[in-house]
């Protein structure tokens, strides 16, 4: 039992630790590669490459005035980003990172929690992350913070069903709703490629994922020509850090979330698979997401916010719908 | 262990319940209500129910409190000034069936004196998304239903109200403009 909370310590350090550095790289990967797409230099002055300025970003926003507006309701102005950011963080319990290795005689999944309802804990934690957005916006009692908090709360509320729909197909695929499982179904082929309806939901995955994480194009909810910065508007110092430390990592949650329920988690391409070990690939995986999160918002401009709500409703739910009841249909006629 | 996390989230949960009645702006009312919801999740979840605990979130948490905050932030805006008091004969008929109510259940838990045993660890599988799942399409199936054409009615009541008000006004706007048009187009002709 001391065992198994030690492990899970020891872990959950790790695991934070590595986040957190890694979130604050990806401000510095994502102002790197606009630049290169834009043909600038981007930040380049703090240490070499610029690899320093994320130190020098923290230590910037650590050491501001912690400036509180007047008429904000204090409790809920200091719990939102709390919010945010911890229910950022939590998502990585569930999340395996490779398979079991030997360490000290002992083996060690390299995952926090293998709870067999898995995948509807990351559900259920992305929907409590949405009070960080709501209650900011509120708080603040500004116009802009509460329009854009508005417009966010109903963008994740919209896209949250086309990302649900899109992981069903995954459980009904898998059969179970535990992460290690769901990796492990997809050890001859991945779910990307189960055509016609893994490959659908990859795609629905992704689009929906790119609106719950607020990031352009579906980047309405802080659309600085129009509405300052959202809800943020009223936050700075380290309190603005806290929102910005939960929108970075969901970039990652949602690549780490694409590699374990579609490409395969910690198993490989088919031939090269066995060349490199498990984690690497959970990472190179979760990269290649990551970029794919930047070229993305180097490439579109925003949507409207009419046409943000047609798409989700009209085009990708019923999408979704009708993919879920083919891939059940077919996968209970097989089944017999 | 399942008694030291007990005592502390039932605590939460009844602090929220008083949050939530106590509590003079609506908004921290919903808040509390999430916590209220959030620690019954956590009492799912050392009963064994782990399925029940996650959907407790998913739903309540995750859904209901949010529309609930929803119309707090349109209704009071910026504000959120407190919310009006309750008309005194009001007060006093739900202090009357908040009364009755907890006495019910009061009766409910007595008399069946606590009988399931909390020493027994629950059955292999119990709690589970399968188990679940299994007993809601066999057992409790006519409920279950009925349930979904209850929520079926509700939605379409939701969707002919707003519509019914929206249509009523599209038609007047429109008859409104059209009278505001036609003198125009009389002056042009002449």
């Amino acid at each position: 039992m001391t065992g198994l909370l030690v492990e899970a310590l020891i872990k959950s350090i790790v695991l934070l630790l590595v986040l957190l550095t890694a979130t604050a790289y990806l401000t510095l990967l994502e102002r790197r590669l606009l630049a290169k797409f834009q043909l600038r230099f981007g930040p380049n002055r703090a240490g070499p490459l610029g690899l320093l300025q994320p130190l020098a970003d923290g230590l910037k926003l650590l050491f501001k005035e912690s400036f509180v507006p007047a008429q904000v309701d204090p409790i809920i102005y200091w719990l939102a980003p709390s919010i945010s950011m911890v229910t950022a963080l939590f998502v990585y319990a569930v999340i395996p990172f490779g398979p079991s290795i030997q360490l000290f005689g002992r083996s060690i999944p390299l995952v926090l929690a293998d709870v067999n309802v898995g995948i509807l804990v990351v559900l259920a934690t992305s929907s409590i992350g949405v009070y960080g957005i709501i209650l900011g916006g509120w708080s603040a009692s500004n116009k802009f913070s509460l329009l854009g908090s508005l417009r966010s709360s109903a963008q994740l509320i919209s896209y949250e069903l086309t990302l649900g729909l899109g992981v069903i197909a995954v459980v009904l695929l898998a059969g179970s709703l535990s992460m290690v499982q769901i990796v492990e179904a997809q050890r001859d082929l991945w779910f990307v490629f189960r055509f016609p309806y893994g490959t659908v939901a990859f795609m629905l995955f992704l689009i929906a994922g790119v609106a719950e994480t607020n990031r352009a194009p579906f980047d309405l909810p802080e659309a600085e020509q129009e509405l300052v910065a959202g809800y943020q508007t009223e936050y700075g110092g380290f309190k603005f850090a806290m929102f910005y430390i939960g929108e970075y990592m969901s970039v990652i949650t949602i690549s780490a979330l694409a590699t374990t329920l579609f490409l395969g988690g910690w198993y490989g391409p088919p031939v090269i698979g066995r060349w490199l070990p498990g984690i690497v690939w959970v990472i190179l995986k979760i990269f290649a997401g990551v970029f794919w999160f930047v070229w993305l918002r180097a490439t579109f401009p925003r949507v409207r916010h009419d046409q943000l709500m047609t798409l989700g409703w009209k085009v990708l739910l019923p999408v979704g719908l009708v993919n879920v009841l083919l891939a059940a249909v077919v996968l209970a006629l097989r089944s017999r | 262990m399942e008694l030291a996390l007990f005592i502390p989230f039932a605590a939460l949960a009844l602090a929220g319940g008083l949050g939530v009645i106590a509590s003079g702006r609506a908004i921290h009312s919903a808040l509390s209500l999430l916590l209220v919801l959030s620690s019954l999740a956590v009492l799912y979840l050392l009963l064994g129910a782990q399925f029940i605990a996650v959907l407790q979130v998913i739903i309540y948490a995750g859904a209901i409190v949010v529309l609930f905050l929803f119309v707090i932030m349109l209704l009071h805006m910026a504000t959120g000034e407190p919310a009006a008091r309750g008309v005194r004969p009001w007060r006093a008929g739900a202090t009357v069936a908040a009364a009755l109510f907890f006495a019910a259940l009061l009766s409910a838990v007595i008399r069946t004196r606590a009988t399931a045993d909390l020493g027994v660890a629950p059955a292999v599988g119990f709690g589970t998304a399968e188990a679940v799942g299994r007993t809601l399409f066999t057992r409790f199936l006519l409920p279950f239903e009925l349930a979904s054409v209850i929520l079926l009615v509700g939605i379409i009541g939701a969707v002919v109200l707003a519509k019914g008000s929206l249509t009523l006004r599209v038609h007047a706007e429109s008859r409104a403009a059209d009278e505001a048009e036609e003198p125009r187009e009389e002056a042009l002709t002449r």
